[in-house]
């Protein structure tokens, strides 16, 4: 278990130290925005570098050796004159450049600062972070990677480096963004430069890309952005992070060109999402409208409600060249020119895959976590439960501020980032969250409980007549992917408790060695599902029991793993955390057992199994409207195919898969906690 | 040293002069009457031509008559602040001794926070008590005094032959710390006397560590502290002479103990210069040049050690080694020469070398180029390699190395020439634009026939304007070859107030010669941090060499350790991860200092586990018993 400095320290989260926040917004409240957008600004620049013009980093990367090789390597392949491919190139480079203009920023400075100022209540920033950040800015290279959960993320992130007189970053957008004419320009004109989704085969379009990229990093232009996760998530969950552009940016240090690159995750919590129905219809199959101007503007309604608080922690930057000490054996890269492209070796791979996960819980581990999401952990549940029991649905205030008091306590000697206002009593605490997230929840007979009876209350304009059982379900499922999006804000904080819980759940014994097995298997299974870093099992092994054992609910021994008489409650509350995912990654088992035909294709299993899916909750035969998300359906398909059950086909029949039906249906069983699990075992104790 | 061909004739004449009226001084004192000198002396199997061989010579079997024990060079020569706290550089050997030097002061303040105030005293003089008794072979000493090789078991003689010029030695010396050193001191006169003493040392199972000029800056010297046999340095010093030179061929046939400075001296009489000289020919010798595959600073024209060798004779316990011809070049196999070339003494002793000659050039002229920045002066060096145009020597120093240049200006006489100087400056910053602190100077130095050396610096400089060079004088140019001689003496006195450093080399690719540059000297500022140094290093850089395919860099690195318990060992690590930084940045482990002890870990990766066993069988062939035993290398 090789455990890097950066991260050991934190090894009981408790003993982490945060930096306190700051309101950006408050000064802008009382001060006027026009002198503010336009006020002075001179950013320090890496190493005191003057910035330069778009035009010339446009020049620098058509001129490179890098690009010139592969021009004259594709010239040969497809018999192409250089020159063509050179305008090619060129192309490509103006489809993808930005052109970063401080007077757009300036724009969007005094027009974000009013909608900011109408939409949330305050934008609150880790001013430590800020000076961190503005130290290795002028000393390496730098690299943002925040999370990614709302479009907001890159204006803000924008916003905010604006604000504390930073140098601007360049940030890697999707394509899709190109779509919007006129919002496209203008996020050009603040920085954006934009990518195609997929490229795999196009050896031009990469070579431009990423000499594109190294340029803007190796020269220090400016601070580079990009979300590691790829995209937003729609669960409020990360995900699994994409590995191509940090390759891209770690190469240049591994080749020596850079002294050092700093990589800095940023966390971006949201009080309320923007997005928050529009992603659960999402996820429902419901296709996200397509990315226009126009559509933007319809979106405005949006702008007259109340989103809370919205919380930026800038991490501690993290250093490639310490991250990779005795690792990365640099010297494999000297008997090669360097600007011949050469695929990573897998020891590289290993190990940006690996940084990438690290950077990836560094995020999560610096989300703020707001009251609500504790609230909705527990409105979930008792969901659930009072469903499957036939009880009352809901709770009432005072039964969820005692519930709502005991989670806060349990997530902060977990080592939560809670932000739970100390000043007001518990009870005003949870009416002020179920305020502002009023959407979600009902009050009925003095009990709280999720808003799931009118599908309506999600979308008032709808009239209510007339729907269909399978209508009522989705608009349900609805509420509760809402609300579970809050929920999956605070899984990182349980998710190794709540695999233990579950482990010993599904374990026929006591015996450690057992129980690690299962929680061996259940890690495996989940890790295209949460941020599990690759090859840690034992650590997060010992981490759960650690954190379990600190709480007096567990009794750890040489050989046996024992629940002590108060854990039960706590186990019972980890478990069911973990049982909607649990359930699903079954049920899509099952899918593929019973219903698969042979001619199925990845295309067609989302719909296919959402089918089946719908078909079995309208039937009763299935407690969690959650396994619904699409979401949860891929990470359950990529888990399969990563483990070999089920293959992608090539040659004739391209995009169908292959089940092995056999091997599903054990791991059906054993999520199901009826075998024990032997194969699984990798690592032993 | 560049210095000393530098002014002309008439300059050399007279420094030659000085030479000679200390030395003589030397040999009219009576003979020591230290008993474990032998007095009979082996007749060098002279010609006519040896007429140099009464001269008198620069290095005395008593080396410390002469030379610090505890530092760099001429005991009559070093840095010092005076009375008035200005900086002086003392004795007449060189063209600054004698004079002031203003800025040295305010850059030492400046660039390391040292204080005049602080000052760290070495111990004066050596302590015998604190060496550790001689441990002698009898059987062998006894053999020895029958062959009539003069020895010494003294103190002094031994202490001074168990180092070489590393920080860490010198820093120990000034401390009074000595660590193992030889059991006794051995001055061969002869190739004959070296045969007997390496068969005398088989027979008797004696550890022999061959010493030339003592300038090894890669632990090469220091003495195996697991050695548990006794060791004897083998001094080739006395062996000295110009054995003949052919002047059809264009040959010269010397013993390897010559250093360069009589080497070139005694050439330059016959109109002949072997054109090799490192920055420490002083007191480098050709043996040694050989076991290090040293590289002069004017290899553009006359190549480098291994380029300038004919025939060579080595004495290893199997015999002696050498080839039966002069021809110039020879496919037999493997060259032999290539096993003693840099074979750092774990061989044998290289005790006669025959070396082209040229006819010292007719014209000699220096130069200089400001560049805006050091990228740009890259950019021209690289184009000046490819065009295959490179002066005798031309060297690119980055800005921190240039204002280190600037600070060594003597006090200027006239106010006419600081009025010049003033006015210099005002053109190239602000009328130029060039920006103080990134401008960087390339040193030049043409050497041949008058016109071509015109014609040829023309195109230089032509060169040079294209990548925004402006010529900046030959004064500029002189200079900055005296401060590579300088340094060595420098570094006495920094460590006299607090500040250690030391230089090293690597060679690497052209492309990979910035980002090197760059990578090493932050990776030094970064450890520096990292281990507590209270004061940002000086760290800079300089391409000391061009080639086809890539350039020879040099880094001087130093810091002011007040406040450290242990500066050497920050230094070590230190120096060791900016070693690491240059393999991980595409350098190679050594350009000519060579490997030594010093370097010796990294020898596996950078030659291969092959190479490494190639090396060691030729190694277990020719020395079975391991009587050269320095255990350098390998």
């Amino acid at each position: 278990m090789a455990s890097k400095p950066v991260y050991s320290l934190h090894r009981n989260p408790m003993l982490k130290k945060r930096d306190d926040f700051e309101d950006v917004l408050e000064e802008r409240r009382s001060s006027s925005d026009l002198r503010y957008a336009l006020r002075c600004y001179t950013p320090v620049l890496y190493k005191g570098m003057t910035p330069s013009k778009a035009s010339m980093l446009k020049s620098m990367v058509l001129q490179s050796d890098q690009l010139h090789f592969v021009m004259k390597q594709v010239s040969t392949e497809t018999g192409k004159a250089v020159d063509d491919i050179q305008e090619e190139a060129s192309a490509i480079l103006e489809e993808m450049a930005h052109r970063l203009q401080l007077s757009t920023i300036r724009f969007f400075a005094y027009t974000l600062t009013k909608v900011f100022k109408n939409l949330f209540r305050s934008i609150c920033v880790n001013e430590e972070g800020i000076q961190r950040l503005q130290q290795a800015i002028q000393e390496h290279p730098v690299v943002l990677l925040p999370s990614h959960r709302s479009y907001m993320d890159f204006l803000l992130m924008s916003y905010i480096l604006y604000t504390y007189d930073l140098a601007l970053p360049v940030i890697a957008a999707g394509m899709d963004f190109m779509g919007m004419k006129v919002v496209g320009e203008m996020l050009r004109m603040s920085g954006a430069f934009f990518i195609r989704r997929s490229f795999g085969g196009d050896k031009l379009y990469w070579a431009v890309f990423s000499e594109y990229v190294k340029t803007i990093l190796k020269n220090g232009f400016a601070p580079l952005e990009f979300f590691l996760e790829g995209t937003r998530s729609r669960t409020a969950k990360s995900l699994t992070p994409k590995l191509g552009l940090l390759n891209i940016v770690m190469d240049p240090f591994f080749k020596g060109e850079v002294f050092d690159v700093n990589l800095v995750p940023v966390s971006i919590s949201y009080e309320r999402i923007l997005e928050e129905s529009l992603y659960a219809r999402e996820l429902l199959g419901v296709p996200k409208p397509k990315e226009s101007t126009s559509g933007l503007f319809k979106a405005r309604k949006v702008l007259s409600e109340d989103y809370g608080s919205i919380h930026i922690y800038f991490g501690q930057p993290v250093s490639v060249r310490s991250l990779s000490q005795g690792k990365i054996d640099r010297c494999q890269f000297n008997l090669i020119p360097r600007h011949i492209p050469k695929k990573p070796t897998e020891e590289i791979q290993g190990f940006v895959n690996d940084s990438a996960y690290r950077l990836v819980r560094a995020q999560e581990e610096n989300m703020v976590l707001k009251p609500w999401v504790l609230l909705a952990s527990l409105l979930l549940q008792n969901h659930h439960q009072s469903q499957a029991s036939g009880q009352r649905p809901g709770l009432t205030r005072d039964e969820l501020t005692q519930q709502a008091a005991w989670l806060r306590d349990l997530s902060r000697q977990y080592g939560a980032f809670l932000h739970w206002p100390d000043h007001a009593s518990p009870s005003e605490v949870v009416s002020s969250s179920l305020s502002l997230h009023r959407g979600l929840v009902k009050m009925s007979e003095g009990r709280i409980q999720l808003a799931v009876e009118q599908g309506g209350q999600v979308n008032p304009g709808e009239p209510r007549t007339a729907v269909t059982p399978e209508e009522e379900l989705l608009n349900r499922a609805v509420v509760i992917l809402s609300c579970a999006s809050y929920r999956n804000q605070a899984l990182h904080v349980f998710l190794r408790p709540a695999l233990l819980a579950s482990a010993l759940h599904a374990a026929s014994s006591n015996h450690k060695q057992e129980v690690f097995n299962s929680f061996s298997f259940l890690r495996n299974m989940f890790s295209n599902e949460f941020i599990l870093c690759p090859g840690a099992t034992v650590q997060d092994f010992e981490e759960a029991c650690f954190l379990l054992m600190k709480t007096g609910e567990l009794q750890v021994t040489e050989h046996e793993v024992l629940v002590t008489e108060r854990g039960q409650r706590t186990l019972g509350f980890l478990t069911n955390m973990l049982d909607p995912f649990l359930q699903g990654y079954q049920v899509v088992c099952r899918f593929l057992c019973e219903e698969a035909s042979e001619a199925l294709t990845e295309k067609q299993f989302i719909p296919d199994v959402r089918k089946f899916i719908i078909k079995h909750l309208l039937a009763g035969r299935l407690r969690y409207s959650e396994v619904l998300s699409s979401d949860l359906q891929k990470n359950a398909l990529a888990a399969l195919l990563r483990l070999g059950a089920v293959q992608k086909m090539k040659g004739a029949q391209q995009g169908t898969l292959k089940v092995n039906k056999v091997m599903v249906n054990s791991l059906e069983d054993t999520l199901g906690g009826k075998l024990p699990t032997q194969k699984a075992a990798v690592a032993r104790l | 040293m560049a210095f000393n061909s530098s002014g002309g004739g008439s300059y050399r004449q007279q420094i030659a002069q000085q030479r000679l009226r200390i030395i003589t001084g030397h040999l009219q004192r009576p003979e020591d009457d230290d008993s474990a000198i032998s007095a009979v002396e082996c007749k060098a199997p002279s010609s006519e031509s040896d007429a140099s061989s009464s001269e008198g010579k620069t290095v005395p079997r008593r080396r410390h008559e002469i030379m610090k024990w505890n530092g760099w060079g001429y005991s009559d020569t070093r840095f010092l602040f005076n009375k008035k706290g200005q900086a002086e550089f003392t004795g007449k050997r060189y063209r600054l001794s004698g004079l002031i030097i203003p800025g040295l002061k305010d850059w030492m303040e400046g660039t390391f926070g040292a204080s005049v105030q602080h000052k760290s005293q070495a111990t004066p003089i050596l302590n015998s008590s604190s060496v550790q008794p001689p441990n002698l072979n009898e059987a062998f000493v006894e053999e020895l005094k029958s062959t009539g090789v003069p020895y010494s078991h003294d103190a002094e003689d031994r202490v001074f032959r168990a180092h070489g010029h590393c920080l860490h030695e010198i820093f120990a010396l000034r401390e009074g710390k000595i660590g193992r050193v030889p059991d006794m001191v051995v001055w061969p006169n002869c190739h004959d006397d070296v045969v007997k003493i390496v068969e005398l040392a088989c027979k008797h199972n004696v550890c022999l560590i061959p010493y030339g000029g003592g300038t090894s800056v890669s632990s090469a010297l220091e003495c195996p502290p697991e050695e548990t046999r006794s060791i004897v340095s083998l001094d080739t010093s006395q062996m000295n002479r110009i054995l003949w030179i052919d002047e059809k061929n264009l040959t010269a046939h010397v013993e390897a103990g010559i250093v360069g400075q009589d080497l070139e001296r005694l050439l330059n009489e016959s109109g002949y210069c072997t054109g090799h000289e490192p920055d420490s020919m002083e007191f480098s010798s050709l043996g040694g040049w050989v076991a290090t595959r040293a590289s002069g600073m004017k290899k553009n024209i006359y190549g480098n050690i291994e380029d300038l060798v004919v025939h060579m004779k080595m004495v290893t316990p199997r015999g002696v080694i050498e080839k039966s011809c002069q021809g110039p070049r020879m496919s037999t196999g493997p060259d032999i020469h290539h096993f003693i070339l840099g074979s750092e003494g774990t061989l044998g002793v290289v005790t006669e070398v025959t070396m082209k000659i040229r006819p010292m050039p007719e014209y000699q002229k220096y130069g200089s180029v400001v560049f805006p920045n050091f990228e740009q002066g890259v950019a021209c060096l690289r184009e000046i390699a490819k065009q295959r145009c490179a002066p005798a020597s031309v060297r690119l120093m980055d800005n921190e190395q240039f204002k280190f240049g600037h600070a060594l200006k003597p006090q200027v006489s006239s106010i006419f020439t600081s009025f010049v100087d003033g006015l210099k400056k005002f053109y190239i910053t602000k009328f130029k634009g060039f920006d103080p602190n990134r401008l960087c100077v390339a040193t030049l130095l043409f050497e041949g026939n008058r016109d071509r050396v015109l014609q040829h610096e023309k195109q230089v400089y032509d060169i040079a304007a294209k990548f925004g060079g402006l010529a900046a004088g030959e004064d500029n140019g002189q200079r900055g070859y005296m401060l590579t001689f300088v340094i060595a003496y420098l570094r006495d006195l920094g460590m006299d107030y607090y500040v250690i450093g030391e230089s090293f080399e690597t060679s690497v690719p052209w492309d990979r010669v910035l980002d090197m540059c760059r990578n090493v000297k932050a990776r030094i500022v970064h450890e520096c941090k990292e281990r507590g140094v209270q004061f940002p290093p000086l760290s800079t850089c300089r391409v000391t060499q061009t080639y086809d395919a890539g350039a020879c860099v040099y880094f001087y690195f130093a810091f002011n350790y007040r406040g450290l318990s242990d500066p050497v060992h920050v230094y070590e690590q230190v120096e060791h991860a900016a070693r690491e930084e240059i393999l991980a940045s595409g350098g190679s482990l050594s350009h000519h200092h060579g490997v030594g002890k010093l370097r010796k870990a990294w020898m596996r990766e950078t030659i291969s586990n092959v190479g490494m066993g190639m090396l060691q069988s030729v190694k277990d062939y020719v020395d079975p018993a391991n009587i050269f035993g320095n255990r350098n290398l390998l």
